[in-house]
């Protein structure tokens, strides 16, 4: 049977009527088709607005309460024991850590376990009652000046409402002591000095995906990978093949941001230049086994891309980039914890702002190295050494 | 084969079965291939042949069956068959954004070539590819571009090459020259399977299996196939060929008949069915039969129309 049919002579060469939508209507339907066989692409329709607002609008609050806080206790007595009540029931503060000592004090400020520290000096019950208006220091880590803002500037009245059943009948007088509120490494509460650093973090984690979640489904669509899975190179070769030139990228542009920030926007770098350059390649090699491992999932790029979204989202809004970490909802701290992303903040800013050294930032660094491994680990298992 | 010891076989596998989504593509597939042989794999679109060639080579993992490649296990030496093969794919599957030159080196590198530039060079000079060599492997013409991939595949000194199609869609005389050197590869005892869809490449293979419907229906050299076919063949010549085509098809006896030029060719395994049937036109005189042998085509047209009968 001839699959030609004979040309009707007798229809004239005109143009139908209604070409334009005609055309445009063939087009629409199979667009739809495609579109209904895409079943990762159809479930981004409803994934991505839904769960993205609902884990979104819930763990975000740029308004943080319950923010762990240390406690120097240098005396006991009801009064400070009253004191420390007052601080909690404000809300703003809850009290994870006893220390005795001001070096301890320090360091869980500097490696970012507490965000505010509260010390009771010696002798404050007596120097109350003496009316000397003795000192009560209240230390907050300001480099997110958004989370210690609020609880700061309301020290003064809230503890001052919290104690008056405490310790006053009727009216509450002044406060018979002085609270010394001490906004540590951001005194000026420079959102800049903030948001300059997470930028680095974030730009990064951006062009670090996207370089390699396309580097494997771009092989398969190319119709190279045929070829590679043919000669003798192994799964792990492969990914260190294609992470490693992206590592030097990566190291460019971290260079590129940070002097920028540094020069432009005047952000300082108190700590070691080296250990900030040995941590951020870190970061960078870790974003990139992400976005391999995404590339080795995918079954096209437009499924690495979507993957890579999916990925980036959450990172800019959960990992205390945009809004406080220790605002959000215990819940969404643990998918924050996930994210390579939250632990380098805590890096660059410790660096750059507090000058931390590696012993403050052991659990971030080990953190980072962790989800390395395992995106390499799901990688190298997950890459097809076959067609099958 | 008889008297060939295995050190002289370069592929034995039996029984080999793959399927896809639950369709057989390859069924109990047996075949040996001697060392410094060219063995032609022939059969029509979506028979099975890439699938059994990547199996060959590891790329794919066999449902069932077993068997040796350079006397590696397919199954379990997946790696090391890879270091001994050139596996030339039907698409062409270089990077096409890299030059001849680093595509080229790129092989040499991935194999542990020693001086993968020095081996390059070599390659791209033996391949008459110099003057060239900068240029994308993405703008080569269709025959350059098989010429790369054979290149790349010999570099590393491969054992066995494993050639897909390798000149689907290219031009009779860089056919002619990919044949010639594939000649002169065996020649230095390399074995050679080839993929083909053309009967006169089939012609210039040592031996020749041919698969349809994922079976392999027949082997053997040219002139085995066509005399275990058992098929008899007049061919026509004369006046108004494509009328007594029409009327001869279908009649019993009668299996095949084919329009070759100005002649016709009709066949049948039968042979005194064949000559009954066309009993009623043999005497016209505006018609020449001759009792003639098949063509290696009309042996692997009759296959596959006999097979779509049995397993379709």
């Amino acid at each position: 049977m001839s699959i030609v049919r004979a040309v009707d002579e007798n229809q004239p060469d005109r143009e139908p009527r209604f070409g334009f939508w005609r055309r445009a209507y063939a087009m629409v339907v199979k667009e739809f088709i495609q579109l209904r066989r895409d079943r990762v692409s159809f479930g981004m329709i409803v994934m991505i607005p839904v769960m993205q607002l609902l884990l979104f609008g819930f763990a975000i609050n740029t308004t943080p309460r319950h923010m762990p806080t240390a406690v120097l206790l240098q005396e006991e007595s009801d009064l400070a024991r009253s004191v420390l009540k007052a601080l909690e029931n404000t809300a703003y503060f809850r009290f994870t850590r006893e220390v005795h000592d001001v070096e301890e004090f320090d360091d869980l400020l500097m490696s970012g376990k507490v965000l505010f520290g509260v010390e009771i000096p010696r002798g404050f019950e007596r120097a109350v009652r003496r009316g000397e208006r003795p000192a009560l220091l209240v230390a907050a880590d300001a480099t997110d000046p958004v989370a210690a803002g609020a609880a700061l500037g309301s020290l003064g009245t809230l503890v001052q409402t919290a104690l008056a059943h405490d310790l006053f009948a009727g009216d509450p007088p002044a406060l018979p002591f002085e609270i010394r509120a001490h906004a540590r490494y951001n005194p000026a509460a420079s959102s800049r000095l903030n948001i300059v650093p997470g930028l680095v973090g974030t730009i990064l984690t951006m062009t670090m995906l996207i370089f390699t979640a396309l580097s494997v489904t771009r092989e398969v669509e190319r119709g190279t990978m045929e070829s590679l899975l043919s000669m003798p190179i192994r799964p792990v070769e492969v990914m260190f093949g294609k992470i490693i030139p992206y590592v030097l990228v990566g190291f460019i542009q971290a260079f590129l941001i940070l002097s920028i920030g540094v020069l432009m926007f005047g952000v300082p770098v108190l700590g070691s230049l080296v250990m900030l350059a040995l941590l951020s390649t870190l970061f960078i090699t870790t974003n990139l086994s992400i976005g391999y491992t995404f590339s080795t999932l995918a079954q096209n790029q437009l499924q690495a891309m979507q993957l890579s979204i999916m990925f980036f989202l959450p990172s800019i809004l959960l990992s205390g980039f945009m809004f406080p970490f220790s605002g959000m909802p215990v819940w969404a701290q643990y998918i924050g914890e996930g994210l390579p992303l939250t632990h380098y903040l805590r890096i660059v800013r410790a660096i750059m702002l507090k000058g931390a050294t590696l012993q403050n930032l052991e659990y971030d660094a080990i953190a980072l190295a962790a989800l390395m491994m395992l995106a390499m680990t799901i990688a190298v298992t997950r890459f097809r050494r076959t067609l099958d | 084969m008889n008297g060939v010891d295995a050190s002289n076989i370069a592929i034995d596998v039996k029984g080999l079965t793959k399927s896809f989504g639950g369709r057989e593509v390859v069924h109990d597939l047996s075949m040996q291939v001697r060392r410094g042989s060219i063995y032609g794999f022939l059969g029509p679109n979506g028979s099975g042949k890439t699938t059994t060639i990547r199996m060959l080579c590891g790329l794919l993992t066999p449902d069932g069956g077993e068997g040796t490649c350079l006397g590696y296990d397919i199954r379990r030496d997946a790696e090391r068959i890879k270091r001994h093969v050139g596996y030339m794919t039907q698409r062409f599957s270089l990077y096409q954004d890299l030059s001849v030159r680093e595509n080229l080196e790129f092989v040499a590198r991935v194999y542990g070539v020693p001086d993968p530039r020095g081996a390059a060079r070599e390659m791209i000079r033996r391949l008459g590819l110099s003057g060239r060599e900068d240029q994308l492997a993405g703008e080569l013409s269709g025959g350059w571009k098989q010429r790369l991939a054979l290149g790349a595949c010999t570099l590393p000194n491969p054992q066995l090459l494993l050639l897909d199609e390798p000149t689907a869609g290219v031009d009779p005389k860089a056919r002619r020259d990919f044949w010639n050197e594939i000649h002169a590869l065996a020649a230095d005892g390399l074995t050679v399977l080839v993929s083909t869809h053309y009967m006169d490449e089939a012609e210039r293979c040592h031996e020749i299996a041919y698969i349809a419907y994922g079976y392999l229906l027949t082997h053997g050299t040219v002139d085995e196939v066509i005399a275990k076919s058992a098929l008899t063949t007049y061919t026509v010549t004369g006046e108004d060929l494509g009328a007594l085509g029409n009327e001869l098809a279908g009649k019993p006896g009668v299996d095949m008949v084919a329009p070759f030029g100005t002649s016709l060719h009709v066949s049948g395994r039968d042979t005194a069915a064949l000559e009954a049937a066309i009993a009623p036109w043999r005497d016209r005189p505006s018609l020449r039969w001759e009792h003639s042998h098949p063509s290696l085509e009309d042996v692997f047209i009759e296959l596959m129309s006999r097979s779509r009968d049995n397993f379709q």
